[in-house]
């Protein structure tokens, strides 16, 4: 650490795992109603749990998006934050509004609308904490000695997330045209501006722990969230294939959808090499294991799970099934999750001067959660199959499919407990590491 | 090789050219003559069905234009495939309907509430949805 204002990160750390652990909580809900077990039907009905797990999902990771820029913009604009005071405002007010929105789901206090379930009196709130947010973020940026572009794309990723949540408050009497515009938030986020955001924190991670040069991982960042864009902005038009809208986004959306996986083979190719390159031998090996993890898995899950089903011809029967919750499992996990923790377990030893990160523990924390997690993954994908085939070739009922697919569910909570043993193992370790403090700006050196 | 400054003019040139394209597609695809919605039909009564289904987050367990939670039926089509009295009667009964165990919450409609619910089903029947209609519904064997 080589700013005392980058400890500001730590609390939004902090946050981002109390909210994930919630998050496996509701999980669990879900995934034992599915199997036949709705015990909670009658406090915590599926809808109420579905909103929660998702919402507290989106938070988390904003969370962990926000103390990341909070722990890299110092360092890469080589200056404190501008207010330390606000950025602690800031933090307190998303708490704030996120557990207004996560109780109000539990009394009927919310606008169904997929993954944008916020009401809209609280989405001006999010505005207000996020302009905040990014408030700090630029004039820290712009005031600094230097404006890398690491850093560049990283705000960039932010701003632009910012921007686009607005399409998502704009009012809509048409079912079609509000899906449409939806996706403008959902879509644009996860597979557009998000991926600046991991590209810029991978960067960041690169640069540290591999000592290749940054112009060159510079340059190759530019690369990829060029490819980025070029084929998921147009890529949005998978979501547009059946909804009720023109024929031309079969064709624009199976096309560019199609070229997706580029990206996300770009990032893992581009991260393994930086690490072959790289001659410095950073101890924090544990940081290493998520990084390289990031890009490896996310092009699993999201590029390649993704194009599994974005063909028009194969989407035309997965769409609206539990082949849907395969892919987002593994795509936000590997994408963002994995990426969070990546910049969690590199950045806790800077802050709080122990460095833990030899434990086996860590090592049994990113193997865990992520063999749980591909047998999720694999799961809900032979659950989904199951599903297309039964109720879509065979025009079963869909009650009837739902029990025969309910033996899927217990491999699901079996694999979910293997991943949550695993994060449990991470939290311990996050706990172990104590609080951030002054005195690790010296100890640091491999900073 | 490629240098920083290609580099960084392909992502932005990139980004550029695709985000028009893009947005001049979505106000293609808004056109009159492209509408597959009706949207002259969407009546008041559509409009507070829709409502309805935002304020009890109905896609938190059912899909529609198979978008939602995949944990209860997709509801395109269902009119056709339930019928509107069958419907009203779920969505007015005070007891947990609970087809083969299943259970959707007892949200005791008032029937008027029912009868704007049953009619943005109605509108969303008509939907010209590119043929994923002809997959979700049962009558769909007699549509292939």
């Amino acid at each position: 650490m080589k700013y005392k204002s980058q400890k500001v990160a730590y609390w939004f750390f902090a946050l981002s795992m109390l909210l994930f652990a919630l998050q496996i909580i509701y999980g669990f809900i879900m995934g034992f109603a599915h199997a036949g077990f709705d015990g909670l039907h009658d406090v915590i009905p599926f809808n109420t749990a579905r909103a929660v797990h998702t919402n507290l999902l989106v938070v988390w990771l904003l969370s962990g998006f926000m103390g990341a820029a909070y722990y890299i913009i110092p360092e890469e604009a080589q200056r404190e934050l501008v207010s330390v005071k606000l950025a602690y405002v800031q933090l307190i007010s998303l708490a704030v509004v996120g557990v207004i929105a996560i109780v109000g789901y539990h009394f009927n206090y919310w606008e169904g609308r997929k993954f944008l379930e916020i009401p809209r009196p609280l989405d001006y709130l999010v505005v207000v904490n996020v302009l905040l947010f990014l408030g700090l973020i630029l004039v820290t940026l712009f005031k600094g000695k230097r404006r890398t572009t690491t850093a560049l794309v990283l705000s960039m990723g932010l701003l632009f997330a910012a921007l686009l949540y607005l399409p998502g408050m704009l009012p809509f009497d048409s079912q079609v045209m509000d899906s449409f515009f939806r996706w403008w938030v959902v879509h644009l986020w996860v597979e557009g501006v998000w991926e600046l955001i991991m590209g810029g924190i991978l960067s960041f991670l690169l640069i540290k722990l591999t000592g290749v040069d940054r112009e060159v991982i510079e340059k190759w960042l530019y690369v990829i969230v060029g490819l980025t864009f070029l084929s998921g902005v147009l890529g949005t038009g998978h979501h547009y294939y059946y909804i009720g809208v023109n024929k031309i986004w079969l064709i624009v959306g199976g096309i560019f959808s199609a070229l997706e996986p580029l990206a996300f083979l770009a990032m893992a190719l581009f991260a393994v090499n930086m690490y072959r390159k790289g001659e410095k031998k950073h101890p924090n090996k544990l940081a290493l294991y998520w990084t390289l993890g990031a890009a490896i898995v996310s092009f699993i899950g999201a590029g390649l799970l993704g194009f599994a089903h974005t063909l028009p011809q194969t989407n035309l029967y997965t769409h609206g099934t539990l082949v849907t919750a395969m892919h987002g499992h593994l795509a936000f996990w590997g994408a963002y999750a994995m990426i969070v923790l990546a910049i969690i377990s590199y950045s806790l030893p800077n802050m709080t001067g122990r460095k833990l990160y030899e434990s086996t523990r860590g090592r049994m924390a990113f193997w865990m959660s992520n063999i749980g997690m591909i047998g999720m993954t694999v799961a809900f994908g032979v659950a989904g199959v199951v599903q297309v085939y039964l109720e879509r070739k065979l025009k079963m009922e869909f009650m009837e499919v739902q029990k025969e697919i309910e033996v899927h569910f217990v491999v699901l909570i079996i694999c979910a407990t293997l991943f949550m043993t695993g994060i449990i193992l991470y939290m311990v370790d996050f706990y172990k590491h104590g609080r951030p403090t002054d005195e690790a700006l010296e100890t640091a050196s491999n900073d | 090789m490629l240098s920083k400054k290609q580099a960084r003019a392909f992502f932005l040139g990139g980004t550029l050219v695709t985000f028009l394209i893009f947005i001049g597609l979505t106000i293609y695809s808004f056109g009159k003559p492209q509408d597959q919605s009706n949207s002259e039909n969407i009546t008041e009564a559509v409009v507070r069905g829709k409502t309805l289904w935002e304020e009890n987050n109905c896609m938190g367990c059912h899909t529609i234009l198979g978008e939602g939670a995949y944990y209860a039926p997709e509801l395109t089509k269902v009119i056709e495939r339930r019928g509107a009295g069958y419907i009203k009667a779920v969505l007015m009964t005070p007891v947990a309907w609970e087809p083969n165990g299943r259970k959707m919450v007892a949200y005791g409609f008032t029937e008027q509430e029912a009868l704007d619910l049953i009619e943005f089903f109605d509108w969303i029947d008509d939907v010209d949805l590119n043929g994923f209609d002809t997959v979700v519904s049962p009558l769909a064997k007699d549509n292939n």
